[in-house]
C-alpha cells in the first residue's frame, strides 16, 4: 500500500490557510473610521461653525459607538448563530417588546414618593422583589418565544422565515395586551444597575465571547455549522437536527430577553413599542460581519465588528452633522454593499480552487 | 454460517405496483469485496437501501454479523458497523476534515452535555492518522472542504468510511464524477481497504474498474439478481451478457 500512495496522489496544490472573513470585516471597519477621522479634520472647509477635530480620539464617542449598538449587538449575537444554522429570526424586535413589558411587571416598586405606584401591574406581593427575579422572568420569556419558534420549524418543517414572522406580530400582540398599551414603570434601584453606564457594553461583550468561544471549541458550535451546511449531511450523521435547532432558537430568544432586560434597565421604563425594527438592525449587524444568510458560515466575532461599523457609521454621521434621514438610507446601501463584496469574494474563491 | 458478513433471503421491495427489488439472495463473506453492476433501474441502489435501513423492505430477511437485523434507518445500520459512502457525499461543506471526519460523533475532551468542548487536537491527529492509512493527501486539514475538489471531497468521505466501519462498507458509484488521477486515488484506497480485511459492496458502472478490485460480481437485472460471478472465473462480455440481458435471462436468483 505504500508503493501505491505515491503514484496516484493527484500533485497537491501548494495552499496557505484561508483568510478568515473577519480580517475583511476588520479592515472595513478600520476603512470607514479613517473615511471620517479625515473629514473630521477637513470639516471646517464646508462648515464654518465647528473646528477641525478627530474623530477616534475622543473616549466619550468611542464609548458612546460601542454604547449605542450594545443592546441591539446583543440580540444580534443570537442572530447570528439561528443565520449559522441556515435559519432567519425576525421575531427578535417584538419579543424584546413582550419580554420588556413582562419582566418590567415584576420589577416594580410599591411606592413612588409616598404614593402608591401609578402605574402599578401586580399586587403588592409582587413589588419590591429582588432584581434577579425580572432578570430571571426576561430569560425565561424570551426562550420561551425562541423556543416555539425553534419548535415550529423543527417539527413542522414552515420556513424560518414564516415562523418567526408568526412570532414577531404575535409577540408585538402579547406587548400591547399585557397592560393595555400603557407604559410600565418605577422600576426599583436594584433593577436599574443592569442598564447602567457602561454595563450594557460589558453585558454585550461577556456575551459575546462566551457565545464566539461556545461556536468555536464546543459540540454545539460544529453541530450548529453542520446543520447550516449541510442538514442532510448532520442528519445522516446522526446528530438531532430538531432538538439542536430549538436550542439554537431558543438562546436567541433568551438574548433578546436580555436585551429587554438592559434596555428596561436603562430606560426605566418599558413600552410595548419597545425594540421595533432591532430584528432588522441585528441581521443587518451580522450580514455586514461576513455572516452568510445560506448558512454555514460566519462568526460572532465578524458580528461584533459589524456592529461596531453600525455604531461607527451612526457616530460619524452624527460627528459630520449629516440629516439623520441620510442615515438611514446610507446605511441600506452599506448593507448591500457588504453582501455584495461578500458574493464577489466567495465566487473569486471558488475559481481559484 | 461463521465467516459470513452479510445474508439477504428473500429481499424484495415495490413501490406501489413497481417491483424494484424481487427476491434477492445475497452472501458476503469476510474480507471479501463485491461489485453490484446493472443497468440503471435494475435495483443496485434499492438493494443497498434497503441494507443500510433508509428504506424499510418490503419482504424478505437480513443477517448482519450473525444476527437477524433489521434497521430503522441509516443511523442505526452505522451503530452496528455499517459504513455508507452516499453519491451525495454528506459532507458539511463549511467545516474542515477533521470536523467531517468526526461529524456526529466527535471527541471530547470536557463533558458539558450539547456544550461538551471539542478535542480538536486528538480528532486532527486521528485525523491525520486515518488520511495516511487510506493514503489520502489533503493539504492543509483546517480548510474547509468548500474548496476541494471533487476527488479530495470524495477522499474524505471514504476515509471516513473507513476509519469508523469496523464491518462493511458501501460505496455507490464513488468515482462516478471524477478525473482519471483522483479515480485513481480512490481505488488506491479500496485496495488497500482490502489489505486490511474490511469488506466492501461497491456500486459501479465502470467494469474496468470492477475487474480491477473485486473478489466477486454480482448482476443485478429488472429487479433480480440475475448472476454471481468470480471475478477469476469470467469476463467482461460475459458479465455485459448477463447486464443485457443475452444470458440469464430466464434464471432465477443466485447467489
Amino acid at each position: 500500500m505504500a508503493e501505491l500512495s505515491g503514484t496516484a496522489a493527484p500533485a497537491a496544490r501548494p495552499r496557505r490557510r484561508q483568510w478568515p472573513a473577519e480580517i475583511n470585516v476588520l479592515i472595513g471597519l478600520v476603512v470607514i473610521a479613517l473615511i471620517f477621522e479625515v473629514l473630521g479634520w477637513l470639516q471646517p472647509m464646508w462648515r464654518s461653525d465647528i473646528a477641525a477635530q478627530s474623530f477616534l480620539w475622543n473616549s466619550q464617542r468611542l464609548s458612546i459607538i460601542i454604547g449605542q449598538v450594545a443592546i441591539t449587538g446583543i440580540i444580534a449575537v443570537g442572530v447570528t448563530q439561528v443565520i449559522i444554522t441556515g435559519g432567519i429570526d425576525l421575531s427578535s424586535g417584538s419579543v424584546v417588546g413582550a419580554t420588556a413589558m413582562i419582566a418590567m411587571s415584576f420589577a416594580q416598586v410599591a411606592m413612588v414618593n409616598g404614593n402608591p405606584n401609578p402605574k402599578a401591574i401586580f399586587g403588592p406581593e409582587l413589588m419590591d422583589l429582588p432584581a434577579i427575579v425580572p432578570a430571571l422572568v426576561a430569560v425565561a420569556c424570551g426562550a420561551i418565544a425562541g423556543m416555539i419558534n425553534g419548535a415550529l420549524i423543527a417539527y413542522t418543517q414552515i420556513p424560518p422565515f414564516i415562523a418567526t414572522l408568526g412570532m414577531m406580530v404575535t409577540a408585538r400582540g402579547v406587548a400591547n395586551w399585557y397592560s393595555h398599551g400603557n407604559p410600565i414603570s418605577f422600576p426599583t434601584q436594584a433593577y436599574t444597575v443592569f442598564g447602567s453606564g457602561l454595563h450594557p457594553v460589558l453585558i454585550f461583550v461577556a456575551l459575546a465571547v462566551l457565545f464566539h468561544l461556545a461556536l468555536r471549541f464546543t459540540l454545539y458550535g460544529t453541530r450548529t455549522y453542520a446543520i447550516g451546511s449541510n442538514p442532510e449531511a448532520a442528519r445522516i450523521s446522526s446528530i438531532k437536527v430538531e432538538r439542536h435547532l430549538m436550542l439554537v432558537y431558543s438562546i436567541a430568544g433568551a438574548l433578546a430577553g436580555v436585551a429587554a432586560l438592559v434596555l428596561t434597565s436603562k430606560n426605566l421604563t418599558a413600552q410595548a413599542g419597545m425594540g421595533v425594527m432591532y430584528e432588522l438592525d441585528a441581521i443587518a449587524m451580522a450580514v455586514i460581519g461576513g455572516v452568510s444568510l445560506s448558512g454555514g458560515r460566519g462568526s460572532i466575532l465578524g458580528t461584533v465588528l459589524g456592529a461596531l461599523i453600525f455604531g461607527v457609521i451612526t457616530s460619524g454621521f452624527t460627528f459630520l452633522g449629516i440629516d439623520a434621514y441620510y442615515q438611514q438610507i446610507i446605511k441600506g446601501a452599506i448593507i448591500v454593499v457588504a453582501v455584495i463584496a461578500d458574493v464577489a469574494r466567495q465566487k473569486r474563491r471558488a475559481r481559484q480552487a | 454460517m461463521s465467516d459470513i458478513i452479510l445474508e439477504t433471503r428473500g429481499l424484495t421491495k415495490r413501490y406501489g405496483g413497481v417491483h424494484a427489488l424481487e427476491d434477492a439472495n445475497f452472501t458476503l463473506r469476510a474480507g471479501e469485496h463485491i461489485a453490484v453492476v446493472g443497468d440503471n433501474g435494475a435495483g443496485k441502489s434499492t438493494f443497498v437501501r434497503q441494507i443500510t435501513g433508509v428504506e424499510q423492505r418490503t419482504a424478505g430477511k437480513v443477517w448482519f454479523d450473525g444476527n437477524e437485523v433489521d434497521f430503522a434507518g441509516p443511523i442505526e445500520a452505522r451503530e452496528h458497523g455499517i459504513e455508507t459512502v452516499f453519491q451525495n457525499l454528506a459532507l458539511a461543506d463549511d467545516l474542515d476534515v477533521p470536523s467531517n471526519l468526526f461529524l456526529g460523533r466527535e471527541l471530547i475532551r470536557f463533558n458539558l452535555g450539547p456544550f461538551s468542548i471539542l478535542d480538536r487536537k486528538a480528532m486532527r491527529e486521528r485525523t491525520q492518522d486515518a488520511l495516511t492509512r487510506t493514503a489520502v493527501k489533503i493539504p492543509n486539514l483546517s480548510n474547509t472542504i468548500r474548496h476541494m475538489s471533487g476527488g479530495q471531497r470524495q477522499c474524505v468521505a471514504i476515509a471516513r468510511a473507513a476509519s469508523f466501519a469496523s464491518k462493511l462498507i458501501i460505496m455507490d458509484e464513488p468515482t462516478a464524477a471524477l478525473g482519471v488521477q483522483e479515480t485513481a486515488q480512490v481505488e488506491n484506497i479500496i485496495r488497500g481497504l482490502k489489505d486490511r480485511g474490511i469488506p466492501l459492496i461497491l456500486i459501479s458502472h465502470n467494469l474496468r474498474q470492477v475487474f480491477d478490485l473485486v473478489d466477486r460480481i454480482v448482476v443485478f437485472r429488472r429487479g433480480r439478481i440475475v448472476a454471481s460471478l468470480r471475478r477469476d472465473e469470467t469476463d467482461g462480455n460475459d458479465v455485459v451478457a448477463y447486464i443485457t440481458g443475452v444470458k440469464g435471462a430466464e434464471a432465477g436468483s443466485y447467489a
